[in-house]
């Protein structure tokens, strides 16, 4: 008997906010209420528990990978004469790059957040253009075959060029620093926007090409009703890999624009030898890029469902 | 079939020849039939005799090699909503909602006939012929096989078809789904009085639903074999008709003719 009135005590702590948790537990509450209590607060705090399991199923083991690899690298690194800074001295030396990314000391001496917004925002335009245009022009290639054949394997070749070979020709072409780096990041994004949006054309199904050709849709309404929602998905997997690509050819589109960006940054730590700030860039890059790719992917998500599960 | 003036839907001497490569294949030989308007018609026939080709003929989503097909004395060229179709697998759009679906459809025809108000009245009242209004907001994903293909109807009825032609309508779909959605065409049919035109291999759907069963021959080189009236009263009951002798006799013409004159041979 000394247990029950206790339960509903220590449930709704556990629980928080159980509606009843605020009358206040009666100091002989009657079996009816115990009862009513028992089964929510319980089914509650299981699936809380079972949530809080399978966070930890995913968060621990790569949170225990890179202790792993940290103390490698620490035990590798740790010796008088090592090329490489190990973590623990990337950590003094590089210390305000890490805690606070949006520092300002000065011109040239700010925190590595303003350097990635930067970057950002370049990696926007080229992204932009690459998005618009290659979702135009796969569009166009993806009605014809014989575009299709005919441009086809250029587009194969095109897309192996690294956005460094590009950096001359653009520079050439656009005899101004600020364009040329738009275009590199641009020229590497658009080949996997346009090849996949043409695909994505051409496996439109034969059912929804009927439905339009019922309905004698013109061909703008084509374009928005059918044509777009149905190639969704190869659009999306398109822009996903051009973000990547993107974010790839920033430090390359960089070295041309010198000023605040990440890329630049990079390059300017090379030349004045501080390996530690190289290492924190390049993390806050990597970080930076995973980020675009699941907003990318998630967008794409959201933009297709319905279209995807068919 | 006795009146005097020009029959409704007219299909004059029609070849259909496919090319592929260097090969030609003709699926469809000299087919010619009279549709009277508000008539129900089947065409059956074993797979691979090329009846769907014919509703694509019809339709206009495939062309005539040779004849014609022609709707109130006019050519048919291109396809479009006087002639709308329930395709087989249903084909709606998976982006669109149910309503979104209809609507597109309705936007389309009647776009400058009638007011948003109307258009959006008559979305409506099309889900309710076919009782889906309950699910306008669902997308295709989130309903059945049976309630894609009502919507598919109902897309179809909405455009105000002079024939509604159906490929195969309820191929996909389970039996006793399949018995509902037949009970709804037919309502439908009986309140509406469309022309219909009906692809099936189903002996008992093509008896139960239609004025005439068109039986054709195996392909390729498919002709009409036979045409037979069905002149049972409607409306009719499913159950009722299974003791009829009309009804039993229809189906065992139809039977005969696909099992006994015209067996399909695996190789053909």
């Amino acid at each position: 008997m000394n247990a029950m009135p206790a339960r509903p005590v220590l449930i709704n702590a556990a629980s928080g906010a159980a509606p009843t948790a605020k009358s206040g537990v009666p100091p002989k509450p009657s079996e009816t209420k115990v009862l009513a209590l028992k089964a929510p607060p319980n089914a509650y705090v299981t699936r809380l528990l079972g949530a809080c399991r399978e966070t930890a199923s995913t968060v621990i083991p790569p949170l225990v990978v890179l202790a792993m690899l940290l103390l490698v690298w620490q035990l590798a690194t740790d010796k008088p004469g090592a090329t490489l800074p190990s973590p623990m001295k990337i950590w003094t030396e590089a210390n305000d790059l890490i805690v606070s990314p949006f520092f300002v000391y000065g011109p040239q001496d700010i925190g590595l957040g303003w350097r990635v917004l930067t970057s950002l925002e370049r990696v926007a335009y080229g992204f932009g253009l690459a998005a618009i245009f290659g979702i135009v022009v796969g569009a166009i290639i993806g009605q014809s075959v014989w575009a299709m054949r005919g441009l086809d394997p250029i587009f194969q070749v095109l897309r192996t060029v690294p956005p460094l070979a590009w950096l001359p020709i653009s520079l050439a072409a656009f005899q101004d620093s600020g364009p040329s780096a738009v275009f590199v990041i641009f020229i590497t994004a658009v080949w996997p926007v346009i090849i996949n949006t043409a695909v994505g054309i051409r496996n439109i199904p034969q059912d929804y090409r009927n439905v339009a050709e019922v309905l004698r849709l013109n061909p703008i309404e084509y374009f928005w009703r059918i044509m777009i929602p149905s190639a969704a998905p190869y659009i999306f997997t398109g822009l996903r890999i051009g973000i990547g690509l993107s974010w790839l050819a920033i430090v390359a589109a960089e070295m041309l624009t010198g000023g605040v960006g990440i890329g630049f940054f990079i390059w300017d730590a090379w030349n004045s030898s501080r390996l530690s700030d190289i290492v924190v860039a390049l993390i806050y890059i990597g970080i930076v890029g995973f980020v675009l790719d699941r907003l990318v992917a998630m967008i794409g998500r959201i933009a297709t469902r319905g279209t995807a599960n068919a | 079939m006795t009146t005097t003036e020009k029959p409704f839907l007219q299909i004059e001497g029609v070849h259909k020849t496919f090319r592929r490569g260097g090969t030609e294949t003709e699926v469809l030989h000299d087919i010619s039939l009279d549709i009277a308007e508000g008539e129900f018609v089947s065409i059956i026939g074993h797979s691979g005799c090329g009846k769907s080709t014919l509703l694509n003929l019809i339709a206009g989503l495939t062309r005539v090699t040779t004849g014609a097909v022609l709707l109130e004395d006019r050519e048919v060229n291109d396809p479009g909503p006087e002639r709308a179709v329930v395709f087989q697998n249903h084909s709606l759009l998976p982006w669109l909602t149910v309503y979104e679906n209809v609507h597109i459809a309705v936007n389309k025809v009647f776009g400058r006939a009638k007011s948003r108000a109307e258009r959006h009245d008559w979305t409506l009242h099309n889900l309710d012929l076919v009782q889906m209004a309950h699910a306008k907001d669902k997308r295709p994903a989130e309903i059945s096989g049976g309630m894609k293909q009502r919507v598919g109807i109902a897309r179809a009825l909405a455009m105000e078809p002079k024939v509604l032609l159906m490929d195969e309508p309820f191929g996909a779909l389970d039996a006793l789904t399949r018995a509902h959605l037949q009970d709804s065409v037919m309502q439908i049919h009986a309140r509406l009085g469309n022309t219909a035109i009906m692809i099936t291999h189903d002996v008992d759907e093509a008896v139960l639903l239609s004025d005439r069963i068109v039986m054709m021959t195996n392909g390729p080189s498919a002709r009409i074999g036979e045409v037979l009236d069905v002149d049972l009263p409607r409306p009719r009951k499913r159950l009722e008709l299974v003791a009829d002798t009309r009804y039993i006799h229809a189906r065992e013409a139809v039977l005969k003719f696909l099992y006994e004159r015209h067996r399909f041979v695996e190789a053909a």
